[in-house]
Protein backbone atom coordinates (compact mmCIF):
# COMPACT_ATOMS: atom_id res chain seq x y z
CA UNK A 1 0.00 0.00 0.00
CA UNK A 2 1.73 3.25 -1.05
CA UNK A 3 0.60 4.95 2.51
CA UNK A 4 2.75 2.70 4.32
CA UNK A 5 5.64 2.83 2.59
CA UNK A 6 5.51 6.57 2.18
CA UNK A 7 5.22 6.21 6.20
CA UNK A 8 7.77 3.57 6.57
CA UNK A 9 10.83 6.23 4.44
CA UNK A 10 9.45 9.41 5.70
CA UNK A 11 7.63 9.33 9.06
CA UNK A 12 10.92 9.15 11.45
CA UNK A 13 12.47 12.16 9.19
CA UNK A 14 9.21 14.26 10.30
CA UNK A 15 9.14 12.58 13.48
CA UNK A 16 12.50 14.22 14.32
CA UNK A 17 12.02 17.15 12.71
CA UNK A 18 8.85 17.67 15.00
CA UNK A 19 10.75 16.36 18.23
CA UNK A 20 13.73 18.43 18.02
CA UNK A 21 11.34 21.65 17.52
CA UNK A 22 9.64 21.44 20.67
CA UNK A 23 7.30 19.20 19.50
CA UNK A 24 6.03 15.82 20.86
CA UNK A 25 5.73 12.28 19.71
CA UNK A 26 1.90 12.80 18.94
CA UNK A 27 2.28 16.18 17.29
CA UNK A 28 4.92 14.60 15.07
CA UNK A 29 1.73 12.00 14.29
CA UNK A 30 -0.79 14.80 13.32
CA UNK A 31 1.77 16.58 11.52
CA UNK A 32 2.73 13.52 9.41
CA UNK A 33 -1.06 12.84 9.01
CA UNK A 34 -1.79 16.06 7.80
CA UNK A 35 0.80 16.51 5.45
CA UNK A 36 -0.64 13.10 3.84
CA UNK A 37 -3.43 14.61 3.65
CA UNK A 38 -2.49 17.47 1.66
CA UNK A 39 -0.41 15.35 -0.56
CA UNK A 40 -3.11 12.90 -0.91
CA UNK A 41 -5.37 16.40 -2.03
CA UNK A 42 -2.77 17.68 -4.49
CA UNK A 43 -2.57 13.92 -6.42
CA UNK A 44 -6.20 13.58 -6.35
CA UNK A 45 -6.57 17.37 -7.83
CA UNK A 46 -4.80 15.46 -10.99
CA UNK A 47 -2.53 18.94 -11.76
CA UNK A 48 0.28 17.04 -9.30
CA UNK A 49 3.54 17.38 -10.53
CA UNK A 50 6.33 16.69 -8.15
CA UNK A 51 9.10 18.68 -9.40
CA UNK A 52 11.81 17.14 -5.96
CA UNK A 53 11.91 14.52 -4.55
CA UNK A 54 8.84 13.13 -2.31
CA UNK A 55 11.10 13.71 0.69
CA UNK A 56 11.98 17.08 0.16
CA UNK A 57 8.41 17.89 -0.34
CA UNK A 58 6.96 15.72 2.42
CA UNK A 59 9.80 18.25 4.82
CA UNK A 60 8.72 21.12 3.02
CA UNK A 61 5.08 20.66 3.94
CA UNK A 62 5.46 19.32 7.47
CA UNK A 63 7.77 22.54 8.57
CA UNK A 64 5.54 24.93 7.11
CA UNK A 65 2.57 22.99 9.12
CA UNK A 66 4.38 22.61 12.54
CA UNK A 67 5.97 26.12 11.87
CA UNK A 68 2.15 27.18 11.60
CA UNK A 69 1.05 24.93 14.40
CA UNK A 70 3.89 26.67 17.17
CA UNK A 71 2.34 29.97 15.84
CA UNK A 72 -0.93 29.20 16.49
CA UNK A 73 -0.12 28.37 19.88
CA UNK A 74 1.62 31.27 20.59
CA UNK A 75 4.91 28.91 21.70
CA UNK A 76 8.59 29.76 21.07
CA UNK A 77 9.09 29.68 17.32
CA UNK A 78 12.54 28.03 16.62
CA UNK A 79 14.30 28.85 13.41
CA UNK A 80 13.60 25.61 11.56
CA UNK A 81 16.68 24.60 9.54
CA UNK A 82 15.65 24.41 5.29
CA UNK A 83 16.97 21.55 3.91
CA UNK A 84 19.59 22.31 0.62
CA UNK A 85 16.51 22.73 -1.28
CA UNK A 86 12.88 23.43 -0.41
CA UNK A 87 9.45 23.50 -2.43
CA UNK A 88 7.43 26.23 -2.22
CA UNK A 89 4.43 24.62 -0.63
CA UNK A 90 2.15 27.75 -0.36
CA UNK A 91 -0.10 27.66 -2.68
CA UNK A 92 -1.07 23.77 -1.38
CA UNK A 93 -1.37 24.51 1.71
CA UNK A 94 -3.88 27.51 0.90
CA UNK A 95 -5.50 24.60 -0.72
CA UNK A 96 -5.65 22.49 2.30
CA UNK A 97 -6.86 25.27 4.61
CA UNK A 98 -10.03 25.83 2.53
CA UNK A 99 -10.57 22.71 2.00
CA UNK A 100 -9.96 21.82 5.86
CA UNK A 101 -12.12 24.58 6.88
CA UNK A 102 -15.23 23.13 4.61
CA UNK A 103 -14.54 19.55 6.26
CA UNK A 104 -14.67 21.14 9.38
CA UNK A 105 -17.99 22.60 8.71
CA UNK A 106 -19.92 19.16 7.64
CA UNK A 107 -17.60 17.50 11.15
CA UNK A 108 -19.39 20.28 12.81
CA UNK A 109 -23.32 19.86 11.26
CA UNK A 110 -22.54 16.09 11.57
CA UNK A 111 -22.30 16.44 15.35
CA UNK A 112 -25.08 18.35 16.00
CA UNK A 113 -27.17 16.28 13.89
CA UNK A 114 -27.81 14.10 16.48
CA UNK A 115 -28.51 10.53 16.98
CA UNK A 116 -29.81 8.10 14.89
CA UNK A 117 -29.30 10.21 11.50
CA UNK A 118 -25.58 10.53 12.33
CA UNK A 119 -25.27 7.18 12.72
CA UNK A 120 -27.33 6.49 9.53
CA UNK A 121 -25.63 8.61 7.46
CA UNK A 122 -22.10 7.62 8.68
CA UNK A 123 -22.82 3.99 7.93
CA UNK A 124 -24.38 4.92 3.93
CA UNK A 125 -21.71 7.16 3.02
CA UNK A 126 -18.86 6.70 5.03
CA UNK A 127 -18.89 3.20 5.36
CA UNK A 128 -20.67 2.58 2.55
CA UNK A 129 -22.99 -0.02 3.64
CA UNK A 130 -26.15 -0.68 1.81
CA UNK A 131 -29.53 0.05 2.56
CA UNK A 132 -30.44 -3.72 3.77
CA UNK A 133 -28.07 -3.91 5.89
CA UNK A 134 -28.87 -0.57 7.79
CA UNK A 135 -32.52 -1.80 7.86
CA UNK A 136 -31.07 -4.58 9.80
CA UNK A 137 -28.52 -2.72 12.22
CA UNK A 138 -31.20 0.11 12.97
CA UNK A 139 -34.20 -1.93 13.02
CA UNK A 140 -36.32 -1.01 10.26
CA UNK A 141 -39.00 -3.01 8.66
CA UNK A 142 -37.67 -2.62 5.37
CA UNK A 143 -34.97 -0.68 3.48
CA UNK A 144 -37.26 1.73 2.17
CA UNK A 145 -38.59 2.81 5.00
CA UNK A 146 -34.79 3.27 5.89
CA UNK A 147 -34.07 4.66 2.99
CA UNK A 148 -36.59 7.70 3.58
CA UNK A 149 -35.75 8.11 7.15
CA UNK A 150 -31.70 8.60 5.08
CA UNK A 151 -33.14 11.40 2.85
CA UNK A 152 -34.74 12.92 5.75
CA UNK A 153 -31.77 13.21 8.01
CA UNK A 154 -29.81 14.53 4.73
CA UNK A 155 -31.88 17.22 4.31
CA UNK A 156 -31.47 18.17 7.83
CA UNK A 157 -27.52 17.82 7.55
CA UNK A 158 -27.88 19.68 4.26
CA UNK A 159 -29.79 22.99 6.20
CA UNK A 160 -26.80 22.77 8.61
CA UNK A 161 -24.47 22.49 6.49
CA UNK A 162 -25.37 25.50 4.27
CA UNK A 163 -26.33 27.32 6.93
CA UNK A 164 -22.71 27.47 8.44
CA UNK A 165 -21.46 27.55 5.36
CA UNK A 166 -23.02 30.67 4.95
CA UNK A 167 -21.81 32.20 7.86
CA UNK A 168 -18.25 31.04 7.10
CA UNK A 169 -18.14 33.22 4.00
CA UNK B 1 -41.38 17.64 1.17
CA UNK B 2 -41.91 14.64 -0.69
CA UNK B 3 -40.73 16.36 -4.09
CA UNK B 4 -37.42 18.24 -2.28
CA UNK B 5 -36.82 14.12 -1.03
CA UNK B 6 -37.06 12.86 -4.52
CA UNK B 7 -34.97 15.59 -6.42
CA UNK B 8 -31.96 14.67 -3.64
CA UNK B 9 -32.78 10.79 -4.48
CA UNK B 10 -32.22 11.56 -8.40
CA UNK B 11 -29.64 13.95 -8.44
CA UNK B 12 -27.74 10.90 -6.19
CA UNK B 13 -28.13 8.77 -8.99
CA UNK B 14 -27.57 11.25 -11.72
CA UNK B 15 -23.81 11.84 -9.66
CA UNK B 16 -23.56 8.48 -9.24
CA UNK B 17 -24.11 7.67 -13.39
CA UNK B 18 -26.80 4.98 -12.08
CA UNK B 19 -29.46 6.67 -14.47
CA UNK B 20 -30.99 4.81 -17.37
CA UNK B 21 -30.34 6.84 -20.60
CA UNK B 22 -34.16 7.70 -20.99
CA UNK B 23 -34.14 9.07 -17.15
CA UNK B 24 -31.28 10.77 -17.46
CA UNK B 25 -32.65 12.38 -20.90
CA UNK B 26 -35.59 13.38 -18.66
CA UNK B 27 -33.77 14.73 -15.57
CA UNK B 28 -31.85 17.08 -18.18
CA UNK B 29 -35.03 17.94 -19.63
CA UNK B 30 -36.62 19.14 -16.70
CA UNK B 31 -33.80 20.64 -15.52
CA UNK B 32 -33.79 22.71 -18.43
CA UNK B 33 -36.77 23.76 -18.10
CA UNK B 34 -37.77 24.27 -14.55
CA UNK B 35 -34.78 26.91 -13.22
CA UNK B 36 -35.83 26.18 -9.56
CA UNK B 37 -35.49 22.86 -9.90
CA UNK B 38 -32.01 23.28 -11.64
CA UNK B 39 -30.89 25.23 -8.89
CA UNK B 40 -31.66 22.62 -6.34
CA UNK B 41 -29.64 20.35 -8.37
CA UNK B 42 -26.73 22.70 -8.42
CA UNK B 43 -27.34 22.92 -4.95
CA UNK B 44 -27.14 19.68 -3.80
CA UNK B 45 -24.45 18.42 -6.17
CA UNK B 46 -22.27 20.43 -4.60
CA UNK B 47 -23.03 19.05 -1.24
CA UNK B 48 -22.72 15.73 -2.04
CA UNK B 49 -19.44 16.63 -3.54
CA UNK B 50 -18.65 18.04 0.16
CA UNK B 51 -20.07 14.47 1.41
CA UNK B 52 -18.42 12.68 -0.74
CA UNK B 53 -15.19 14.85 -0.11
CA UNK B 54 -15.96 13.92 3.73
CA UNK B 55 -16.10 10.46 3.68
CA UNK B 56 -12.73 10.25 1.74
CA UNK B 57 -10.81 12.47 4.12
CA UNK B 58 -12.67 10.33 6.85
CA UNK B 59 -11.52 6.70 5.17
CA UNK B 60 -8.34 8.71 4.82
CA UNK B 61 -7.43 9.24 8.52
CA UNK B 62 -8.95 6.24 9.12
CA UNK B 63 -6.40 4.22 7.24
CA UNK B 64 -3.31 6.42 8.36
CA UNK B 65 -3.89 5.73 11.57
CA UNK B 66 -4.77 1.92 11.35
CA UNK B 67 -1.34 2.35 9.31
CA UNK B 68 0.66 4.28 11.84
CA UNK B 69 -0.57 1.99 14.68
CA UNK B 70 0.52 -1.35 12.56
CA UNK B 71 4.04 -0.17 12.03
CA UNK B 72 4.10 1.44 15.62
CA UNK B 73 3.61 -2.69 16.46
CA UNK B 74 6.11 -3.76 13.93
CA UNK B 75 8.58 -1.78 15.60
CA UNK B 76 9.14 0.29 12.03
CA UNK B 77 8.16 3.46 14.09
CA UNK B 78 10.02 4.53 17.49
CA UNK B 79 9.03 6.58 19.71
CA UNK B 80 11.34 9.14 21.00
CA UNK B 81 10.83 8.28 24.18
CA UNK B 82 14.28 8.00 25.87
CA UNK B 83 15.83 11.61 25.11
CA UNK B 84 12.88 12.55 26.36
CA UNK B 85 12.91 10.86 29.47
CA UNK B 86 16.86 11.60 30.05
CA UNK B 87 15.87 15.20 29.96
CA UNK B 88 13.12 15.14 31.99
CA UNK B 89 15.01 13.51 34.50
CA UNK B 90 18.13 15.74 34.17
CA UNK B 91 15.37 18.61 34.02
CA UNK B 92 14.06 17.61 37.64
CA UNK B 93 17.71 16.86 39.26
CA UNK B 94 19.63 19.43 37.80
CA UNK B 95 20.01 21.16 41.06
CA UNK B 96 20.69 18.07 43.38
CA UNK B 97 23.20 17.15 40.92
CA UNK B 98 24.98 20.43 40.94
CA UNK B 99 25.16 20.36 44.69
CA UNK B 100 26.61 16.67 44.60
CA UNK B 101 28.89 18.23 41.50
CA UNK B 102 30.17 20.68 43.46
CA UNK B 103 30.56 18.51 47.21
CA UNK B 104 32.63 16.32 45.02
CA UNK B 105 34.71 18.98 43.81
CA UNK B 106 35.45 20.19 46.68
CA UNK B 107 36.33 17.22 48.34
CA UNK B 108 38.50 16.16 45.52
CA UNK B 109 40.32 19.94 45.86
CA UNK B 110 41.02 19.35 49.54
CA UNK B 111 42.21 15.92 48.74
CA UNK B 112 44.58 16.94 46.78
CA UNK B 113 45.99 20.12 48.38
CA UNK B 114 46.38 17.80 51.70
CA UNK B 115 48.50 15.30 49.48
CA UNK B 116 50.41 17.43 48.09
CA UNK B 117 51.09 19.64 50.71
CA UNK B 118 52.53 15.75 52.19
CA UNK B 119 53.78 15.46 49.27
CA UNK B 120 55.99 18.96 49.38
CA UNK B 121 57.61 17.88 53.33
CA UNK B 122 59.01 14.70 51.85
CA UNK B 123 60.82 16.54 48.70
CA UNK B 124 64.47 17.55 49.33
CA UNK B 125 65.71 20.72 49.57
CA UNK B 126 67.15 20.50 46.26
CA UNK B 127 64.03 20.47 44.24
CA UNK B 128 62.91 23.48 46.40
CA UNK B 129 65.30 25.47 45.45
CA UNK B 130 65.51 24.90 41.76
CA UNK B 131 61.63 25.37 41.72
CA UNK B 132 62.08 28.68 43.67
CA UNK B 133 64.47 29.81 40.93
CA UNK B 134 62.14 28.66 37.76
CA UNK B 135 59.71 30.13 39.57
CA UNK B 136 61.44 33.45 39.87
CA UNK B 137 63.27 33.54 36.26
CA UNK B 138 58.96 33.06 35.02
CA UNK B 139 58.63 36.00 37.12
CA UNK B 140 61.51 38.08 35.37
CA UNK B 141 60.23 37.07 32.40
CA UNK B 142 56.89 38.16 32.47
CA UNK B 143 57.73 41.48 33.86
CA UNK B 144 60.13 42.46 31.01
CA UNK B 145 57.28 41.33 28.60
CA UNK B 146 54.81 43.26 30.38
CA UNK B 147 57.39 46.66 30.44
CA UNK B 148 58.03 45.85 26.99
CA UNK B 149 54.08 45.71 25.92
CA UNK B 150 53.79 48.59 28.25
CA UNK B 151 56.26 50.38 26.33
CA UNK B 152 54.96 50.08 23.53
CA UNK B 153 51.32 51.47 24.63
CA UNK B 154 52.35 54.25 26.09
CA UNK B 155 54.42 55.50 22.98
CA UNK B 156 51.35 57.90 21.69
CA UNK B 157 51.62 58.59 18.39
CA UNK B 158 49.64 62.18 19.39
CA UNK B 159 51.28 65.34 19.13
CA UNK B 160 53.21 65.92 22.42
CA UNK B 161 51.80 68.70 24.82
CA UNK B 162 48.65 69.15 22.79
CA UNK B 163 45.41 68.49 24.31
CA UNK B 164 43.17 66.95 21.30
CA UNK B 165 40.85 69.63 19.46
CA UNK B 166 37.83 67.69 19.04
CA UNK B 167 36.81 64.34 18.22
CA UNK B 168 34.17 61.92 16.92
CA UNK B 169 33.95 58.44 14.51
CA UNK B 170 34.98 56.86 11.77
CA UNK B 171 34.56 53.88 9.86
CA UNK B 172 36.21 51.77 7.34
CA UNK B 173 35.48 51.63 3.66
CA UNK B 174 38.31 50.19 2.69
CA UNK B 175 40.28 47.16 4.43
CA UNK B 176 42.90 49.26 2.95
CA UNK B 177 42.62 51.78 6.06
CA UNK B 178 40.40 54.59 3.80
CA UNK B 179 38.13 55.90 6.81
CA UNK B 180 34.90 58.05 6.50
CA UNK B 181 33.91 60.36 9.28
CA UNK B 182 31.90 63.93 9.26
CA UNK B 183 33.77 67.35 7.35
CA UNK B 184 32.80 68.61 11.04
CA UNK B 185 34.89 66.39 12.57
CA UNK B 186 38.21 66.85 11.02
CA UNK B 187 37.84 70.40 9.83
CA UNK B 188 40.63 72.50 10.47
CA UNK B 189 42.47 69.88 12.05
CA UNK B 190 46.45 70.27 11.84
CA UNK B 191 46.59 66.27 12.10
CA UNK B 192 44.41 63.59 12.92
CA UNK B 193 45.00 60.71 14.99
CA UNK B 194 42.30 57.63 14.58
CA UNK B 195 41.72 54.63 17.30
CA UNK B 196 40.26 51.14 16.79
CA UNK B 197 38.51 49.81 19.97
CA UNK B 198 40.94 48.28 21.63
CA UNK B 199 42.70 52.10 21.60
CA UNK B 200 45.47 51.21 19.57
CA UNK B 201 46.31 54.42 17.59
CA UNK B 202 47.36 55.10 14.32
CA UNK B 203 48.08 58.05 12.10
CA UNK B 204 45.45 59.52 9.66
CA UNK B 205 45.30 61.54 6.48
CA UNK B 206 42.85 63.97 5.20
CA UNK B 207 42.43 62.94 1.76
CA UNK B 208 39.28 64.89 0.97
CA UNK B 209 36.58 67.26 2.61
CA UNK B 210 33.31 67.77 1.35
CA UNK B 211 31.43 70.37 3.45
CA UNK B 212 28.09 70.53 1.63
CA UNK B 213 27.23 67.08 2.42
CA UNK B 214 29.67 66.88 5.48
CA UNK B 215 31.74 63.73 4.58
CA UNK B 216 35.37 63.74 4.93
CA UNK B 217 37.63 60.46 3.90
CA UNK B 218 40.99 59.87 5.77
CA UNK B 219 43.69 57.37 4.73
CA UNK B 220 45.46 55.77 7.97
CA UNK B 221 48.86 55.69 7.42
CA UNK B 222 50.68 54.25 9.65
CA UNK B 223 52.60 51.12 9.46
CA UNK B 224 51.00 49.46 12.96
CA UNK B 225 48.12 49.31 10.62
CA UNK B 226 47.43 45.74 9.29
CA UNK B 227 45.00 46.18 6.23
CA UNK B 228 41.97 44.08 6.27
CA UNK B 229 40.79 41.64 3.40
CA UNK B 230 37.46 42.32 3.70
CA UNK B 231 35.10 44.40 5.62
CA UNK B 232 31.73 42.55 7.25
CA UNK B 233 29.49 44.99 6.35
CA UNK B 234 28.51 46.76 2.93
CA UNK B 235 27.24 50.65 2.25
CA UNK B 236 23.67 50.68 1.33
CA UNK B 237 22.81 52.92 -2.01
CA UNK B 238 19.37 52.50 -2.21
CA UNK B 239 17.06 54.10 0.35
CA UNK B 240 16.01 52.54 3.65
CA UNK B 241 12.46 52.24 4.67
CA UNK B 242 10.72 54.05 7.08
CA UNK B 243 10.39 51.81 10.20
CA UNK B 244 13.44 50.04 9.94
CA UNK B 245 15.37 48.65 12.47
CA UNK B 246 18.71 50.46 13.09
CA UNK B 247 21.63 50.30 15.33
CA UNK B 248 24.96 52.40 15.81
CA UNK B 249 27.94 51.97 17.04
CA UNK B 250 30.39 55.50 17.89
CA UNK B 251 32.86 56.71 20.15
CA UNK B 252 30.52 59.58 22.44
CA UNK B 253 33.25 58.12 25.40
CA UNK B 254 36.41 56.57 25.37
CA UNK B 255 34.91 53.67 24.92
CA UNK B 256 32.81 52.37 21.70
CA UNK B 257 29.11 52.51 22.36
CA UNK B 258 26.47 50.76 21.02
CA UNK B 259 23.09 51.49 20.53
CA UNK B 260 20.07 51.27 18.32
CA UNK B 261 16.94 52.80 17.05
CA UNK B 262 14.36 53.24 14.01
CA UNK B 263 14.19 54.74 10.22
CA UNK B 264 12.15 58.14 11.66
CA UNK B 265 11.52 59.98 8.46
CA UNK B 266 13.24 59.70 4.85
CA UNK B 267 14.51 63.84 5.07
CA UNK B 268 16.28 65.66 7.73
CA UNK B 269 16.95 68.78 9.39
CA UNK B 270 13.98 71.02 7.62
CA UNK B 271 13.35 68.64 4.93
CA UNK B 272 16.92 67.93 3.59
CA UNK B 273 17.17 65.58 1.37
CA UNK B 274 20.54 64.77 1.75
CA UNK B 275 20.09 63.46 5.33
CA UNK B 276 17.56 61.18 7.08
CA UNK B 277 15.93 61.55 10.70
CA UNK B 278 16.39 58.55 12.64
CA UNK B 279 15.37 57.99 16.31
CA UNK B 280 18.36 57.09 18.56
CA UNK B 281 20.31 58.07 20.77
CA UNK B 282 23.29 60.22 20.25
CA UNK B 283 25.90 62.66 21.71
CA UNK B 284 29.02 64.45 20.87
CA UNK B 285 31.46 62.30 19.54
CA UNK B 286 29.54 60.15 17.58
CA UNK B 287 29.67 62.30 14.85
CA UNK B 288 30.57 60.08 11.76
CA UNK B 289 29.55 57.03 13.07
CA UNK B 290 27.74 54.33 11.01
CA UNK B 291 24.58 53.62 11.04
CA UNK B 292 23.34 50.28 10.25
CA UNK B 293 20.50 48.22 9.19
CA UNK B 294 19.33 44.86 10.79
CA UNK B 295 21.67 43.47 7.59
CA UNK B 296 24.75 45.15 8.70
CA UNK B 297 24.97 47.59 6.21
CA UNK B 298 25.90 51.39 6.29
CA UNK B 299 22.67 52.87 5.72
CA UNK B 300 23.79 56.35 6.73
CA UNK B 301 26.41 58.75 9.12
CA UNK B 302 25.60 60.36 12.37
CA UNK B 303 26.14 63.87 11.65
CA UNK B 304 23.65 66.22 13.69
CA UNK B 305 20.85 66.20 16.38
CA UNK B 306 18.11 68.66 17.29
CA UNK B 307 18.97 70.92 20.46
CA UNK B 308 15.42 71.28 21.42
CA UNK B 309 13.93 68.01 21.02
CA UNK B 310 15.00 64.58 22.06
CA UNK B 311 16.27 61.49 19.78
CA UNK B 312 15.77 63.52 16.67
CA UNK B 313 18.96 62.77 15.18
CA UNK B 314 20.10 62.76 11.59
CA UNK B 315 22.39 61.33 9.62
CA UNK B 316 23.67 61.44 6.16
CA UNK B 317 22.32 58.85 3.88
CA UNK B 318 25.18 56.21 2.77
CA UNK B 319 24.50 56.94 -0.96
CA UNK B 320 26.31 60.38 -0.45
CA UNK B 321 29.32 58.27 0.22
CA UNK B 322 29.00 56.68 -3.70
CA UNK B 323 28.70 60.34 -4.60
CA UNK B 324 31.76 61.61 -2.46
CA UNK B 325 33.79 58.78 -4.38
CA UNK B 326 32.86 60.16 -7.75
CA UNK B 327 33.97 63.42 -6.40
CA UNK B 328 37.64 61.81 -5.61
CA UNK B 329 38.02 59.71 -8.00
CA UNK B 330 38.10 62.97 -10.21
CA UNK B 331 40.69 64.70 -8.70
CA UNK B 332 42.90 62.46 -6.66
CA UNK B 333 44.41 59.47 -9.03
CA UNK B 334 45.91 57.39 -5.68
CA UNK B 335 42.03 57.61 -4.48
CA UNK B 336 40.91 55.10 -7.81
CA UNK B 337 41.38 52.13 -5.71
CA UNK B 338 38.75 52.54 -2.97
CA UNK B 339 36.60 49.66 -3.46
CA UNK B 340 33.27 49.94 -1.49
CA UNK B 341 32.38 46.99 0.33
CA UNK B 342 29.20 46.25 -1.66
CA UNK B 343 28.31 42.80 -0.17
CA UNK B 344 27.68 42.18 3.80
CA UNK B 345 28.36 39.15 5.67
CA UNK B 346 26.37 39.93 8.24
CA UNK B 347 23.13 38.79 7.45
CA UNK B 348 21.03 36.68 9.75
CA UNK B 349 23.61 36.32 12.37
CA UNK B 350 22.83 37.66 16.06
CA UNK B 351 23.78 41.15 16.94
CA UNK B 352 26.58 40.34 19.45
CA UNK B 353 27.65 38.49 16.66
CA UNK B 354 27.34 41.37 14.01
CA UNK B 355 29.13 44.35 16.62
CA UNK B 356 32.15 41.95 17.45
CA UNK B 357 32.63 41.72 13.30
CA UNK B 358 32.27 45.21 13.00
CA UNK B 359 33.70 46.73 16.20
CA UNK B 360 37.05 46.45 14.68
CA UNK B 361 36.09 48.57 11.86
CA UNK B 362 34.52 51.99 13.68
CA UNK B 363 37.79 53.80 14.62
CA UNK B 364 37.34 56.69 17.16
CA UNK B 365 38.78 60.29 15.11
CA UNK B 366 41.17 62.57 17.12
CA UNK B 367 42.09 65.82 15.82
CA UNK B 368 44.86 67.81 16.97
Amino acid sequence: MAIESIYKLHYSMVQALIVNNNGSADDARDIFQEAMIVLYEKASSGTFELTSQLKTYIYSICRRLWLKRLQQQQKFVPDIAALDEMVLVEDELEHHDRKNSELMMMEKAMLSLGEPCKSLLESYYLQKKNMTEIAGDFGYTNADNAKNQKYKCLMRLKKIFFAEYKNNR
Amino acid sequence: MIEEIQILEAVEKYIRGEMTPEERTQFEELRRTNSEIDQLVVEQTMFFNQLGNFSDWKALKVSLNEVHNHLAEQGEIRQPQPKGVVRELWRRYKRVMAVAASIAGITTLLIATTVSMIARKQSTEDLQQLRREFRQEVANKKKEVLNEVDNKIKISKAPENIAPKSGGTGFLIDGKGYLVTNAHVVNNANSVIVLNSKGQEFRANIIHINIASDLAVLRIEDNDFKPLAILPYSIRKSGTDLGEQLFTLGYPRNEIVYNEGYMSAKTGYKGDTLTCQIGVQANPGNSGGPVFNKNGEVVGIINTREKEAEGVVFAVTARNIFLLMDDIRKSDTAARNIKLPLLTTLRNLDRTQQIRKIEECVFMVKTY
